[in-house]
């Protein structure tokens, strides 16, 4: 064994794979280790929190409302003298669930629109259109519409919770997957012309695994770019349709829900206030900083330097 | 720029067909009723007439012609009449009017267009003003404190949603501060210095909420395109030559960093009057925004199609306006 391979082992027993100078680099970045920290955070406190914290959310003392922060609510309480922080470990988990359900269905979406479009010339044209035309629909009205007309069959057909689940999501989905679609196609559209596609191609790869060998590893960068984005989207309109009153029924807890009722309550209990639209807008901020991150650290310019 | 700009404006055509096919859809397929709100004791043949009088026993490429023919002909006309004071033709055409109020929804519209304007319009242009000088400072001192702090703010201003800091603002300047009043009063006339104070007072909040939200988007797109053409060739050359630092900065990189930051703005226009649809919820701000939320709580069914269709119509119009700018400011674009 030549003095240069020895030389070189200590690294190579160190196992440097990509995704290890990926991490290194993402967590290089101060604002990122923090968002992810505290997303983190934030998720398991809303699994796991309502098992620790055992005070039911929609339990009613009517003694105790209007309470500020108390050792025994540490959030306070509301008009029905229901625990503040039991509702907002709750509606967490009801917003986080419909952000990342929304964020996949966006994202399937997104990727196979943009695939097909920079893959198959014969599709370009016709997908990318049709990504202009849902560019162009009015995104928040159209939502509220929808959800005006749709939500009283599906709450009958699948119960009041799921139906409306089903409904945010899929409207989420189906509204937000254009940015994915567009720079996911860009994306394949030049890696079309590397030559290690056209390798494959010419030992007559068929295309289906020439996608998902060649094509969906190299544009995975982007995609989980898009991907925290559409977390953060998705959270942000929920919250919003939430807040205009159409989202979830009131006894059911969301961030947005809580904080649309307790800005009734603004001059008696503002504190109220603080805590949903504290979670919402934290959330929202680590989830973008970790899209920060991930940007620069899935970038092999950037990265290293 | 002639061809292309009628090359444009065909496409524009099928887009708003598409528009508003999907918008007529959307309601059309909804599980609703057009007789329910007509007493339960109309027996159900009676009741099945009265659909058919209403031209629902039609198929529904022809309901989609007529509900075509009704918003790009009649009603345009009925506006242009009420306008001009000139009669077009026989002048006894439909309206299309609100379930709730029984009013012609435009009427209701132009009521409602002066506050949203006001606010939104002043907001956009506040957000522009801000967030111009810091893209400028931020992108010529890269990554001094003040580009961390202008882009730490940033990612504030675009993570926060505007219903939270809205209801922050409130809590802060009027619950406990008391200096601004929480709610926007649209009765308000501005008659003297006092009354013109007030107007300033109660625009205050909701302007720089959204103003924070604006000028956090543009801010970045001002500093990214900035340190684009910071690293350029000419601004080299104009130091080579002796050109002075503010000119260099204020004339020769600014011109062209503005022209993509010119079409952003454009092109944020519209996504203004839908973002402005929360903000003037939470500052009960009577405008576009609320009327389409009245609208759709009441499901007010004409009044929502049209402000949907109003607002995409304000979506294509701006694209193409952005279109065009990029073209005209541009020289180096060319659309063959």
């Amino acid at each position: 064994m030549s003095e240069q391979a020895t030389a070189h082992r200590p690294r190579s027993s160190h196992a440097r794979s990509q995704w290890f100078d990926v991490l290194d680099q993402f967590l290089t970045h101060r604002g990122a280790a923090l968002g992810m920290i505290f997303f983190v955070l934030v998720c398991v406190a809303v699994t796991l929190g309502p098992a620790l914290w055992t005070l039911d959310p929609n339990t009613i003392d009517i003694r105790a409302k209007n309470q500020g922060p108390t050792l025994l609510h540490p959030m306070g309480t509301d008009q029905l003298g229901r625990d503040t922080f039991a509702q907002v470990l709750a509606g967490g988990r009801v917003s986080l669930a419909v952000g990342v359900t929304a964020m996949l269905l966006s994202l399937v979406l997104g990727t196979l629109v943009g695939v097909i479009a920079g893959f198959f010339r014969r599709f370009d044209g016709p997908l990318m259109r049709l990504t202009d035309l849902f560019l162009a629909l009015p995104l928040l009205p159209l939502l509220l519409v929808i959800i005006m007309l749709f939500r009283d069959t599906l709450r009958a057909a699948f119960g009041p919770e799921t139906g409306i689940f089903i409904l945010i999501v899929f409207v989420i989905g189906i509204t937000s997957w254009m940015q994915t679609a567009r720079i996911v196609r860009g994306d394949v559209l030049a890696l079309k012309e590397r030559e290690f596609v056209l390798a494959a191609m010419s030992i007559g790869t068929p295309s289906r695994r020439l996608i998902l060998r060649h094509i969906l590893p190299n544009v995975l960068s982007p995609i989980m770019v898009s991907a925290t984005l559409g977390i953060a989207n998705a959270i942000i309109t929920e919250s919003a349709l939430s807040f205009l009153g159409l989202g979830f029924p009131s006894d059911f807890p969301t961030w947005g829900r809580l904080l649309f009722d307790s800005t009734n309550f603004m001059t008696l209990n503002p504190e109220r206030v603080i805590w949903p639209g504290l979670a919402i807008s934290l959330t929202v901020l680590s989830v973008n900083y970790i899209g920060d991150g991930l940007r620069d650290a899935l970038d092999p310019r950037i990265r290293g330097r | 720029m002639l061809n292309y700009t009628i090359r444009r404006l065909l496409f524009t055509i099928p887009v708003l067909l598409f528009i508003s096919f999907i918008v007529f859809l959307l309601l059309d397929l909804a599980p609703n009723d057009p007789t329910g709100n007509l007493p339960l004791t109309i027996p159900p043949d009676v009741r099945e007439r009265i659909r058919q009088s209403l031209g629902l026993g039609e198929p529904i490429h022809v309901r989609y012609f007529l509900w075509c023919v009704q918003f790009f002909v009649n009603e345009p006309l009925n506006i242009l009449e009420q306008w001009t004071g000139l009669q077009f033709g026989s002048g006894d055409r439909l309206r299309v009017q609100s379930w709730a109020t029984r009013s012609p929804v435009v009427d209701l519209i132009v009521e409602r267009m002066p506050q949203t304007l006001w606010v939104v319009g002043m907001s956009y242009v506040v957000g522009i003003i801000i967030a111009i000088p810091i893209g400028v400072i931020s992108a010529y001192r890269q990554y001094s404190w003040f580009d961390q702090a202008g882009t730490f703010v940033s990612m504030v201003g675009f993570s926060v949603p505007t219903f939270f800091t809205g209801v922050l603002m409130i809590v802060v300047f009027s619950v406990h501060l008391d200096w601004f009043p929480s709610i926007y009063d649209t009765t308000h006339r501005v008659t003297d210095w006092q009354s013109f104070w007030f107007q300033v007072r109660q625009m205050i909040m909701p302007v720089s909420v959204l103003a924070l939200f604006n000028a956090a988007q543009i801010s970045r797109f001002m500093r990214a395109s900035m340190l684009d053409n910071l690293s350029q060739d000419y601004v080299r050359t104009a130091r080579a030559k002796g050109v002075r630092e503010p000119v260099v900065l204020l004339v020769h990189v600014l011109r062209n960093s503005l022209i993509p930051v010119v079409t952003v703005i454009a092109l944020g226009i519209p996504q203004v009057f839908g973002g402005a649809i929360i903000t003037e919820q939470v500052f009960k701000v009577n405008g576009l925004g609320q009327l389409l939320i009245i609208g759709i709580q009441g499901a007010d069914i004409p009044l929502v199609q049209t402000l949907t269709f109003i607002f995409a119509v304000l979506i294509v119009f701006f694209n193409l306006i952005a279109d065009l700018l990029y073209g005209i400011l541009d020289p180096r674009i060319r659309y063959e």
